[in-house]
């Protein structure tokens, strides 16, 4: 048993996350395979945090547990006063849906919505009527570049395009904190840096949460902050000079 | 539509071949659940149709169909002097005593013969039977060997001679009875019938009553009546019951066989619904992770299934709707009697059928639908 | 060979909820077929089982119509008849009208040496003999409703009016499987004894003679002598072989027949869609594995052959079960309707219509995937994902 670590000390109003004691297992067979093994640290509200670290640190399972998709073997998680570990599942959908954008690597839109359609999807789980759900739909389309390919099909898109749909969809109910799972991972270096400068914006601007899993060093920095994992555990934490 | 279930719905498009397949499956089994309800329904239509509220038929105690029944003058005319019968416009009670007998007509091919039922009715009976209406031609003279036959028999044509009993009949008109039984049937002078087929009694002896409710009061009279051996039973029952063995059979076989057969189509949407939640598991991680609830994801799925039994309904009453132009004939076990009836398309045969073919469609995307509703959400976006 | 055999065995394996799924599919599919050929064929069992000499006379005018006794005795008479029996359909009710079954009022002298195919002992036949009120029961007939010898039972008559009490003598077996084993008999001399006392008009008159004719190519000779004896009587018969009285009976049902017949095609026509969906998901989701078989150099032809051999590998599994299910299904069935359906035989016919089906079911289904298969391009297989 390693000890807690005690909250940092600019924590108060403006912790978004707070993990504590976090530890996550998977079992492969009869072997018991750790992930994560007593992580805790505070993620501030307005903050842009890379995640890195090698394949198999545990970085994207952190990222999946802070997002509500995962559950942790032990520990709390406790974001903006809920401790969403303890939630049951109905309640945790519906904290994802008012809380949480995603971003993934392989875009993962729905093959058969247009762009618009796609970005409306997560709408249709608040109580926005048809009208305005199309609006904010636009709105984010527009925040990404996109108002001319609202009904395109994401095959009809290209990998840049499509993650910026994707971007949209994750930022059109205005979350409150947005993971990225390798955003960059399968994308040219020109609409890596498009996606990564629309994701800066938003952070800037908005003031949107952002965690970021990457292995991609470029891509990191363009974080305020790098956190490195390695074999489960906290290694370092970076901050980078912005602005 | 809810964003959710255009999703479901525009899905169905992707893999044309499997669904169509599917649908067509269940098409089939559409076809033959609401072909045999419209069997049903055409054969209880053609019966019920046949009898007339109003009307009372006496037939001789414990006989189940007119052929089996004996009643001799005596009885009749004690039958015919009861109070409770409509008087006609000469003054005289509306009542038809009639001889029934089935005869054994060659058919269209030569190695078929029909049993064709002949009536020998009163000279009252289309009083009382106001649904029988001399379309070509006119009614027989009384006394003669004159007969008028049913809507059924197109083949033969009127001012032509059919021989049975041993004499030949003269045909001097056509009757349409609004599809029911008696439409198969051919009808003559009563008392002329009884000379040719060497008979001395009547079959049974139909009344139409002034009042309906009288019914049980003249029932109860006269089956207590020491004079008479009779059993009295509304006319419309009558043919009813008739029909209920073959009614029985139709509806056994076809909704065994339907249930039967909808297993299968319904292992065939369970097949391509695993499959599709197969193919998909990422976007149902996805959905999961933007907020959807597992319910959600089951009811997505669920939907699919269910729009391809609709599909299948669509396909499957299509094909139903045009056993309409059919007409089923068929020797009837209680009578022993050629009877033809059609299939009759109604309303509540729509509506059963597509609660059927959803049925198959929830029951077959059910399970698909559980394991997409259940799956851990880390796992699902994993997927390739 | 064997490792071609085993790489369609495993694939056959690999999607085994699938596999089990169409398996169960076509089990039902091929049993439902099967079942309802049996019913057809027994429908016509009766057809099968007439016997070329024997000679049906009835009323001309209609089936339902009586014949005088007395024709019994000018029958007799005629060159090349061995022999004459009679019997009256009774058409009698046991307690419930749902209990149907076929009493029969036979002239018991002249009956069972017209009927070899019925077989009693002679201790039966003999108790039968001595009891005017007797009654023998087949088989069938007899655990339908639990009749023993020295029970009493009482029918009401539709035909012939009152009740009717008979005393069972034995139970009769038949010697073909095939043959109904459902019904009453009881004498003739019985019923018309006790109708000249009910009913006098009743009385003196059978339903029909069955006449055997000695030598067999005299049939249609015999049958015109008979109806021409009675031209000029009252009543006119009308002579056929029993062969095509029985065909005559059945004709009339025939559209039953053609439905059922139809709906045993469609259920075909249901598992045909579900195993060509099988077969077209799962050469689907290998269309990588096919390309990369091509690029080894294996040719459209032995692709074409892995996707044929799995298809038809299921199916006949799927076929041989249900044909062996086929047999105590039918008998269930006849056992749970209670109808006085006649005994349903599963034979090598209906045995051989099960296989061709299933066979053709493996075959037709993989039409479409094995030509999209066998025509893929290696690059595009490659490329395939899912």
């Amino acid at each position: 048993m390693t000890s807690q670590r005690s909250p940092d000390a600019h924590s108060g109003d403006d912790v978004l996350i707070a993990l504590r004691g976090v530890s996550k297992a998977y079992r492969r067979g009869k072997e018991v395979v750790p992930v994560l093994s007593d992580i805790g640290f505070d993620i501030r509200r307005g903050e842009f945090l890379a995640l890195m670290g090698p394949s198999g640190s545990g970085k994207s399972t952190l990222l999946n547990l802070i997002a509500g998709i995962d559950n942790p073997d032990s520990g709390s998680i406790v974001v903006g006063g809920n401790d969403i570990t303890r939630l049951p599942e109905a309640s945790l959908a519906d904290w994802r849906a008012a809380n949480v954008g995603f971003i993934f690597q392989f875009y993962n839109l729905m093959p058969v919505l247009t762009a618009l359609e796609n970005v409306e999807l997560p709408l249709t789980l608040t109580h926005l009527g048809r009208r305005e759900r199309r609006d904010h739909a636009l709105l984010a389309l527009e925040l990404v570049g996109l108002s001319d390919r609202i009904k395109h099909f994401p095959s009809e898109l290209s990998g840049g395009q499509q993650q910026r749909v994707a971007i949209a969809r994750a930022i059109v109910t205005d979350p409150t904190l947005l993971v990225a799972d390798e955003p960059t991972g399968d994308l040219d270096r020109q609409s890596a840096e498009e996606v990564l400068t629309i994701m800066q914006r938003l952070n800037r601007e908005m003031g949107t949460t952002i965690i970021m899993v990457t292995h991609d060093r470029r891509a990191a920095e363009h974080a305020k902050a790098i956190m490195h994992l390695e074999k489960g555990e906290l290694a370092e934490r970076v901050e980078l000079r912005r602005e | 539509m809810p964003l959710l279930f255009t999703y479901s719905l525009r899905n169905l498009r992707v893999r044309k071949l499997t669904n169509a397949l599917t649908a067509g499956g269940m098409a089939l089994v559409v076809f033959v659940y609401a072909a045999v309800l419209m069997l049903d329904t055409g054969l209880e239509k053609t019966m019920a149709s046949t009898g007339e509220e109003n009307n009372v038929i006496f037939l001789r105690r414990s006989a189940e169909v007119e052929i089996q029944s004996v009643i001799d003058r005596r009885q009749a005319s004690i039958i015919e002097g009861e109070p409770e019968l409509m008087i006609g416009q000469e003054g005289i009670p509306l009542v038809s005593k009639e001889v029934v007998v089935m005869i054994a007509l060659p058919g269209s091919d030569r190695s078929r013969t029909r049993s064709i039922t002949t009536r020998g009715v009163g000279p009252r009976v289309l009083a009382l039977r106001p649904q029988v209406k001399l379309t070509v031609g006119r009614m027989f003279v009384p006394g003669s060997s004159e007969i008028v036959i049913g809507g059924r028999f197109e083949g033969i044509e009127i001012g032509s001679q059919i021989r049975f009993a041993q004499r030949e009949w003269q045909v001097v008109g056509r009757f349409d009875a609004g599809g029911s039984g008696f439409d198969s049937e051919i009808w003559g002078d009563s008392e002329q019938f009884m000379q040719a087929f060497r008979r001395e009694v009547f079959s049974s002896v139909v009344v139409r009553l002034a009042d309906p409710e009288a019914f049980s009061k003249l029932k109860a009279r006269l089956e207590s009546d020491p004079r008479l051996t009779i059993e009295a039973k509304r006319e419309r029952r009558f043919y009813e019951e008739q029909s209920n063995t073959l009614s029985g059979l139709i509806k056994v076989l076809g909704i065994t066989l339907s249930t039967l057969f909808s297993l299968a189509a319904v292992i065939g949407a369970t097949i391509t619904m695993y499959a599709a939640v197969a193919m998909r598991k990422r976007e149902i991680g996805v959905l999961r992770a933007l907020g959807f609830r597992q319910l959600s994801i089951l009811a997505a799925f669920l939907a699919e299934a269910m729009f391809l039994g609709l599909a299948g309904w669509a396909a499957g009453l299509t094909l139903a709707s045009f056993m309409m132009q059919v007409k089923i004939t068929t020797l009837n076990w209680t009578s022993f009697s050629e009877l033809a009836f059609p299939f009759v398309l109604t309303p509540r045969i729509v509506l059963q059928s597509l609660l059927f073919a959803l049925g198959m469609g929830f029951l077959g995307g059910f399970l698909p639908a559980v394991q997409a509703a259940r799956m851990k959400i880390v796992d699902a976006l994993r997927a390739i | 060979m064997i490792q071609w055999f085993k790489l369609v065995a495993r694939n056959a394996w690999r999607q085994r909820l699938r596999t089990w799924l169409t398996l169960a599919g076509l089990v039902v599919a091929i049993l439902a077929f099967g079942v309802l050929q049996t019913i057809i064929s027994a429908w016509y069992a009766g057809i099968d089982n007439a016997v070329p000499s024997r000679l049906v006379t009835r009323n001309a005018i209609a089936f339902t119509m009586p014949l005088p006794h007395s024709y019994d005795k000018s029958i007799r008479a005629i060159d090349g008849v061995r022999g004459v029996t009679y019997m009256n359909i009774f058409g009698g009710i046991y307690k419930e009208n749902k209990n149907f079954f076929v009493q029969i009022a036979i002239d018991a002298g002249s009956h069972f040496d017209m009927y070899p195919e019925f077989v009693l002992s002679d201790e039966t036949r003999r108790a039968f003999m001595s009891d005017r009120r007797g009654a023998i029961v087949g088989r069938k007939l007899a655990n339908r409703f639990g009749f023993k010898p020295g029970d009493v039972i009482q029918l009401r008559g539709t035909i012939y009016p009152g009740d009717w009490e008979f005393v069972i003598e034995g139970i009769f077996d038949a010697r073909d499987p095939k043959a109904d084993t459902s019904q009453l008999f009881f004498h003739w001399d019985y019923l018309n004894e006790t109708l000249r006392a009910r009913s006098k008009a009743q009385a003196d008159q059978v339903g029909f003679f069955v006449v055997d004719v000695a030598d067999i190519d005299r049939v249609n000779e015999v049958s015109q002598t008979i109806d021409a004896l009675f031209r000029n009587s009252t009543t006119n018969t009308l002579t056929e072989t029993e062969r095509a009285f029985q065909i005559g009976f059945m004709k009339q049902t025939e559209s039953i027949l053609v439905s059922i017949r139809i709906v045993s095609v469609v259920v075909i026509g249901i598992i045909l869609a579900v195993m060509a969906n099988t077969m077209a998901m799962t050469a689907r989701e290998r269309l990588g594995e096919y390309a990369t078989l091509k690029a080894l150099g294996f040719g459209p032809g032995y692709i074409a052959r892995l996707i044929l051999g799995e298809s038809v590998m299921i199916a006949l599994i799927g076929g041989t079960i249900a044909i062996a299910l086929t047999p105590p299904v039918a008998s269930r069935l006849v056992a749970l309707t209670e109808t006085p359906l006649p005994p349903l035989i599963v034979d090598t016919k209906i045995i051989a219509l099960q296989l061709f089906a299933s066979l053709a079911v493996g075959l037709l289904s993989t039409l479409v995937p094995m030509h999209r298969a066998a025509n893929i391009r290696i690059v595009d297989g490659l490329r395939a994902v899912g």
